[in-house]
């Protein structure tokens, strides 16, 4: 019986691992916008890295 | 490379391809405004016709040429050679002509005042020493290629890092190093390519975005964690397996659920303590109140059943049901930011003046403009205060304020009303009242527009909650009392289990899905609401007050007819020609006139607020005001009423052009279509010289009343409705305001969503005005879904109530019943708003379905995208 135990405990930390990742996704603002990038995509040019942006910002 | 790749990007055949139309739906409002920089330089240009590389519209006859490619202005070219300069060329290859048609010429002298610290205090994201982030508005995002350009700023400046850009928003949030390039600097760059920001006074008032998006996300988000994994616990009770594990599984899984749900009891569902809160405290009882009691009555009595192990409690359900009342007002909200258009009337106001001190003018933000001040208004800018003409020659479009659409002229010491915008050469202007206190905005501070239209206390919702609640605390008080008698064991069981069972969760639903639903459905229409609460009030008016000019006509085309002497075909070709070099409402009307070929024109002057004169073919053509013709030939004793242009040809007056505002061709159709159901009335800033015309149209039934100023307006909309009326107002501006936020639907006709959206309830595409009566008959469909919605709760309710009140409740039961009614609610308003669309005649295309609205409901995103 106690393998029940094991399942749910298994399940429950999946859960916490994703509900975790789902917190950290709003909170670092990917639910801001939700639409832009979609369309960012459609352009093929890669999305200018930090380091290609010629002046450094602190 | 970049040379091939345009090679291959040039314009094959362009007829009307996809992207040129976008474009210019997207520019329609600054066809006309667009700078035609160098007047006289048109002559010279060989490139006939076609269309702008840049933006995709028409060129006029003479255009401008670079590299092989034709473009309508020297703003577009300037911007092509800046981005194939800076090698952003891909611009155009992401979509056919996705430029923005290039307005005036952008003087950095402009945006000047934005290096004022106090101003950049007001914009500014975060500052430091050597970094600066910023939002800006820019209306001009359109297509994919906006959001590319505007991403890859940095190739333009050194000093400019990593820009974002929002699409829903139209926002562009840009980090740069002020030390490098200035905050003017960075505005006049971004105006340069075609995105002027837009500043306003509204704009620097506007708190900053909170955080609450976040939250809502986060609610959810904890709300569907918690009920999954505890619908998966529950699971073995629904089919009786859990003896299978022995009697202590029940316990375990009991306490795992009620601390999995209390997160969600008390996260996820703040906002429903806080506004029952809130609603006791006044005396009120919304739908929160029952919601809330349901809740604690739940949870309460699943941590009783869980410590005397009866049972796994009731978690599932209670977290379910917050999940789904958590999913309504998401809807909602996205619905809500998704068409917010209430524009502040200071959204009109510019944000900077210039004004002259000790002999030099300088840029101050507007709030800092004093009485006495001197100001410099050139053409095209908005008058901001009270003033008195000093020098110049003022010449004040004050159809914002009047809706008399000829521009009025002024001589030096005239006194000058805010509202007005210059046409013609630069004013001197000495304001004599603060800013706060003109005419303008004390038409606008009027009570009317203080009304706070969001109070929904009367709604359709909190109608039924009142009752719902005092009705299911009765049953349950019965109940209870029924019970203590027969068997005073099950009393207890009985009353919670009622209150457990009616919870209103579809009555939380109806309204908000619904009306969402016909928020998208309308909005894919060019048709904006402000909120649902617009639709239940819609479905009442019985009494429809029309305003005329710009609302039932139009000004921009055709209707011109020639007095006087007939003009051969190639004087009327000579006037055409010289015509399209102006940017003047009149000239620009005549230039749409049919006619061959333009001739070149040389000698072309144009007088600001006079008239046009050049040589065309060797013939000196002049027009303009009968005053100004009258000036400069003999007396003209020709009449004409209304808008008239007058035509001198070789020193010899020829006749006018009478420029009737055309009615829109539908509005005959619509007023026969409105007349039979609801009263009419026509208001109008206009002399009457239209009466005759407009009296055919109403017949004598009907109010039709001319020469309204907006004070008058608004008192007839007001005596309406003490007389008991509900009154639907339908105008076109800012001289409207009042009527239109006075009346119960304020609803404004405009020829460019973007462009103009005064404070109304409803904003219509002025190409829609036809389907006025399928709205008004959609209102009243989706008021009745709402109520049907509301019963389809009610059979749930009773079925439920039914059982509990038998004190036969079992957890099954209620983790069956509770979703299945959100369900059928959720299907039912979504599917009968989508249908009663279609019936009432507002989508004919048979593939807006059930589906589509379905998709609606899933994909938010998909509904306002330009395709």
């Amino acid at each position: 019986m106690s393998i029940v135990i094991i399942l749910i405990l298994a399940s429950l930390s999946v859960g916490l691992v994703f509900l975790g990742a789902f917190i950290w996704s709003v909170r670092s603002g990917q639910y801001e916008d939700t639409t832009t990038p979609s369309l960012r995509i459609l352009a093929d040019d890669p999305q200018p890295k930090i380091s290609e942006i010629k002046i450094k910002l602190k | 490379m970049s040379q091939e790749v345009l090679e291959l990007q040039m314009p094959p055949a362009r007829e009307e391809p996809a992207g040129a139309h976008h474009a210019s739906a997207h520019n329609a409002g600054a066809q006309y405004a667009g700078a035609q920089p160098g007047g006289g330089r048109y002559a010279s240009a060989q490139h006939a016709g076609g269309q702008c590389f840049h933006c995709g519209e028409l060129c006029r006859a003479a255009s401008f040429a670079l590299e092989g490619r034709s473009f309508c202005c020297l703003g577009c070219q300037t911007v092509f050679s800046i981005l194939t300069a800076s090698g952003l060329d891909q611009f155009y290859q992401l979509q056919t002509s996705p430029g923005v048609r290039i307005r005036a010429s952008s003087a950095a002298a402009k945006w000047k005042f934005l290096d004022d610290p106090s101003v950049q205090e007001k914009l500014f994201d975060f500052a430091d020493d050597n970094k600066a982030k910023v939002t800006l508005f820019l209306p001009a995002i359109h297509c994919v290629a906006c959001v590319w350009l505007l991403e890859n700023l940095f190739k333009l400046h050194p000093g400019i890092g990593k820009s974002q850009v929002n699409f829903a928003r139209r926002e562009a949030t840009i980090t740069f190093a002020p030390t490098e390039i200035k905050f003017s600097e960075l505005a006049a760059l971004v105006t340069s390519i075609g995105y002027e920001p837009q500043l306003t006074l509204g704009e620097t008032e506007k708190a900053k975005p909170s955080p609450l998006r976040k939250k809502v996300w986060l609610q959810i988000g904890l709300a569907a964690f918690g009920f999954g994994n505890i619908m998966l616990m529950s699971l073995p009770f629904y089919f009786g397996l859990d003896s299978i594990n022995g009697p202590w599984f029940k316990t375990i899984a009991g306490w795992l659920s009620l601390a999995m749900a209390l997160p969600v009891v008390t996260y996820s569902a703040s906002d429903f303590w806080l506004s029952a809160w809130a609603g006791l405290r006044q005396r009120v009882l919304t739908l929160e109140v029952p919601i809330t009691i349901g809740l604690a009555a739940i949870y309460c009595s699943s941590i009783v059943e869980v410590a005397s192990h009866r049972g796994p409690g009731y978690c599932d359900s209670l977290t379910g049901l917050i999940f789904f009342l958590l999913c309504g007002r998401l809807f909602q909200k996205k619905t809500y930011e998704r068409l917010t258009f209430d524009r502040d009337y200071k959204g009109f106001f510019p944000l900077s003046v210039v004004r002259k001190v000790a002999g030099h003018e300088e840029s101050i933000a507007i709030s800092r403009l004093k009485t006495g001040d001197r100001i410099i208004l050139r053409n095209g800018e908005l008058l901001p205060a009270d003033g008195c003409l000093i020098s110049g020659k003022a010449c004040m479009d004050y159809s914002f304020v009047t809706g008399e659409a000829e521009p009025v002229q002024f001589d030096a010491g005239a006194r000058l009303y805010a509202g007005g915008r210059q046409a013609g050469g630069a004013i001197e202007v000495e304001t004599i009242k603060p800013v706060a206190q003109s005419y303008l905005a004390s038409l606008w501070n009027n009570e009317a527009f203080r009304k706070t239209t969001d109070n929904d206390f009367d709604s359709l919702t909190n109608q039924y909650s009142r009752r719902f609640t005092k009705l299911v605390v009765g049953i349950a008080l019965c109940a209870g009392a029924f019970w203590l008698f027969k068997s005073p064991a099950t009393s207890l069981k009985a009353f919670t289990s009622i209150l457990i069972v009616a919870c209103p969760c579809a009555l939380a639903l109806a309204a908000p899905l619904t009306h969402g639903t016909v928020q998208r459905l309308l909005a894919r229409l060019k048709i904006f609401l402000r909120n649902g609460l617009v639709i239940e009030r819609m479905a009442k008016v019985d009494t429809i007050v029309l305003d005329k000019t710009g609302t039932l006509t139009m000004a921009t085309v055709g209707g011109i007819v020639f007095h006087g002497n007939k003009l051969s075909h190639e004087e009327r070709n000579w006037i055409v020609s010289l015509a399209k070099h102006s940017t003047h409402p009149n000239s620009v009307r005549l230039a749409s006139l049919p006619g061959a070929a333009a001739l070149p024109v040389a000698a072309f002057k144009e007088t600001p607020g006079c008239g046009v004169e050049g040589d065309v073919a060797g013939h000196k053509i002049l027009l303009g005001s009968q005053s100004w013709i009258s000036n400069r030939l003999d007396k003209v004793t020709h009449k004409a009423d209304g808008t008239a242009v007058f035509v001198a040809i070789d020193g010899k007056f020829r006749g006018s052009f009478a420029l009737e505002n055309t009615l829109r061709p539908e509005v005959e159709q619509l007023i026969s279509k409105l007349q039979g159901r609801f009263e009419l009335a026509l208001l109008s800033g206009d002399n009457e010289r239209e009466a005759a015309r407009f009296e055919k149209i109403f017949g004598d039934r009907f109010t039709l009343n001319f020469n309204q100023s907006p004070a008058d307006k608004l008192q007839f909309v007001r005596e309406l409705q003490k007389a008991g009326r509900t009154v639907m107002m339908v105008g076109d501006g800012l001289n409207d305001a009042g009527a239109l936020r006075q009346a119960d639907v304020g609803v404004a006709v405009v020829e460019n969503t973007g462009a103009f959206s005064p404070a109304s309830d409803v904003i219509l595409d002025a190409a829609e005005l036809a389907r006025l009566p399928h709205v008004l008959a959609f209102a009243r469909s989706a008021a009745r879904i709402v109520r049907a919605g509301f019963i389809i709760s009610a059979l749930y309710n009773i079925i439920g109530v039914s059982i509990a009140a038998a004190g036969l409740l079992q957890p099954m039961v209620c983790a069956i019943l509770m979703p299945i009614s959100s369900a059928t609610i959720v299907l039912f308003s979504c599917g009968a708003s989508a249908w009663a669309a279609r019936r009432s005649g507002l989508i004919s295309q048979p593939h807006t379905s059930i589906r589509q609205a379905a998709e609606a409901v899933t994909q938010p995103e998909t509904l306002l995208q330009p395709s």
